[in-house]
C-alpha cells in the first residue's frame, strides 16, 4: 500500500491489504495458496463444518494458509437462524485461531440475501460475548447503522447476490452507508471482475471481500492479481479525487497560440 | 467392553463405552491433537474440558473443523 494512504484498521488491528479473500471453490489447495499470494491478502475467510469422519489423511485447509501473514476469519456461512450462527461462531472461536467472526445469517436459498433481523439478533449476542463481529448485510443504510450501534466492528454490505458476479448494482446505497457509519464498510459478495472491485473502492469503500470471482475464474491466480491491482487502483483514485462529470468537451490543449491559416 | 451407550456423532448413531470422555472419543476417531472443536447438545465443550466431560446416553455430539469458504 502507498505510503500516503492510511492502512485499513478494523477493531484496532491494522491490515496491509484491503482485499479479503475466501478459501472456497478453488480447483485445489495449491491454487488457493497461489491466489492468496497473488492477491496480497492479509485476511482470509474460512467455514466451520462437520468433520468428515470417514476421510483419512487429507491435509488440513489450515496448512495451506500462511498464518504468519494472513489472519483467519471464521464465518457462519449457510446459517439461517441467529441461534445456528451463534453456535457456529462459538465453534469457530473454539478452533483457536480467532475471536473474530464473519457473521452471515441468510434468509433465502435462492438469493442468499441476509436475514437482517436474525443477523442483528446474533450480532448483539456475539458482541456481548466478546467477538469482533463483521456482519454480511444488505445494502440498506438503516440496517448498517443498527449493526454499528450494536457494536459490530465493520459492516459488509453485498454489492449483488453471493457468487453472482453481477457487480456493483447499487452504488447509491453503498454511498449512503459510507456517509452514515463510522466503522469500515467492506463490500462482501457480488463482485465479478476487476472493474467491479475498482468501482467499489472508488466509492470510498474501505475493503472488499471476495471468493467466487477469483476461485472460479478461468485463471484464478491471474484474477487474484487483477483484483489486487483493481483494489489498489480504485483506492488511489478515490484518494486522488476524480474530476466532475460534464456534459460537454473541455479541451486539454491551450486554445491560444494556434498557428495562422 | 463394558456397558455401552448410544450417542449421535455428526448426525450418525454411534455406540461408546459408558464413561467415555470427549477426549477418549476423539482419540478413538484418530483426532487427538487435531484442529477440531466439539459441541455436545449444542454447547461447546472447551478443549481443557475434553478429558473431564463424560458422554451420556443420547448426547448429540458435533465434531467440526475449518473448511474452505467465503
Amino acid at each position: 500500500m502507498d505510503a500516503l494512504d492510511k492502512p485499513l484498521v478494523i477493531a484496532g488491528k491494522t491490515f496491509a491489504s484491503r482485499l479479503i479473500v475466501g478459501t472456497g471453490k478453488y480447483p485445489s489447495h495449491q491454487v488457493m495458496q497461489a491466489c492468496h499470494q497473488a492477491a496480497g491478502t492479509s485476511m482470509v475467510t474460512v467455514a466451520v463444518r462437520r468433520l468428515d469422519l470417514k476421510a483419512t489423511g487429507e491435509a488440513s485447509l489450515l496448512s495451506w494458509i500462511d498464518k504468519e501473514k494472513i489472519a483467519v476469519l471464521p464465518n457462519t456461512a449457510a446459517c439461517y437462524t441467529a441461534d445456528d450462527a451463534i453456535r457456529t461462531a462459538r465453534l469457530g472461536a473454539e478452533l483457536g485461531l480467532s475471536t473474530w467472526v464473519k457473521l452471515e445469517v441468510l434468509g433465502d436459498e435462492k438469493t442468499l440475501f441476509p436475514d437482517v433481523e436474525e443477523t442483528l439478533k446474533a450480532a448483539r449476542v456475539l458482541v456481548k460475548e466478546g467477538f469482533t463481529v463483521l456482519p454480511y448485510t444488505s445494502d440498506d443504510v438503516i440496517t448498517a447503522r443498527k449493526l454499528e450501534d450494536v457494536g459490530c466492528a465493520a459492516v459488509m454490505p453485498l454489492a449483488a447476490p453471493i457468487g453472482s458476479g453481477l457487480g456493483i448494482r447499487n452504488p447509491h446505497a453503498l454511498r449512503l452507508i459510507l456517509e452514515t457509519v463510522k466503522v469500515p464498510v467492506i463490500v462482501d459478495a457480488g463482485v465479478g471482475t476487476a472493474s467491479d472491485a475498482a468501482i467499489a473502492m472508488e466509492l470510498g469503500c474501505h475493503a472488499l471481500l471476495m471468493n467466487t470471482a477469483i476461485a472460479q475464474a478461468k485463471e484464478p491466480v491471474r484474477m487474484a492479481r487483477a483484483m489486487r491491482l483493481a483494489v489498489e487502483a480504485g483506492r488511489e483514485a478515490y484518494l486522488a479525487g476524480r474530476i466532475p462529470m460534464k456534459a460537454y468537451a473541455s479541451a486539454s490543449s491551450p486554445l491560444s497560440g494556434l498557428i495562422g491559416a | 467392553m463394558g456397558a455401552v451407550l448410544e450417542i449421535h456423532l455428526n448426525g450418525e448413531a454411534r455406540q461408546v463405552t459408558v464413561g467415555t470422555t470427549v477426549a477418549q472419543l476423539l482419540a478413538q476417531l484418530g483426532l487427538a491433537g487435531k484442529p477440531v472443536a466439539v459441541e455436545v447438545n449444542e454447547q461447546v465443550v472447551k478443549q481443557a474440558q475434553h478429558g473431564a466431560h463424560a458422554l451420556a446416553q443420547g448426547d448429540r455430539v458435533e465434531v467440526v473443523t475449518f473448511v474452505g469458504g467465503g
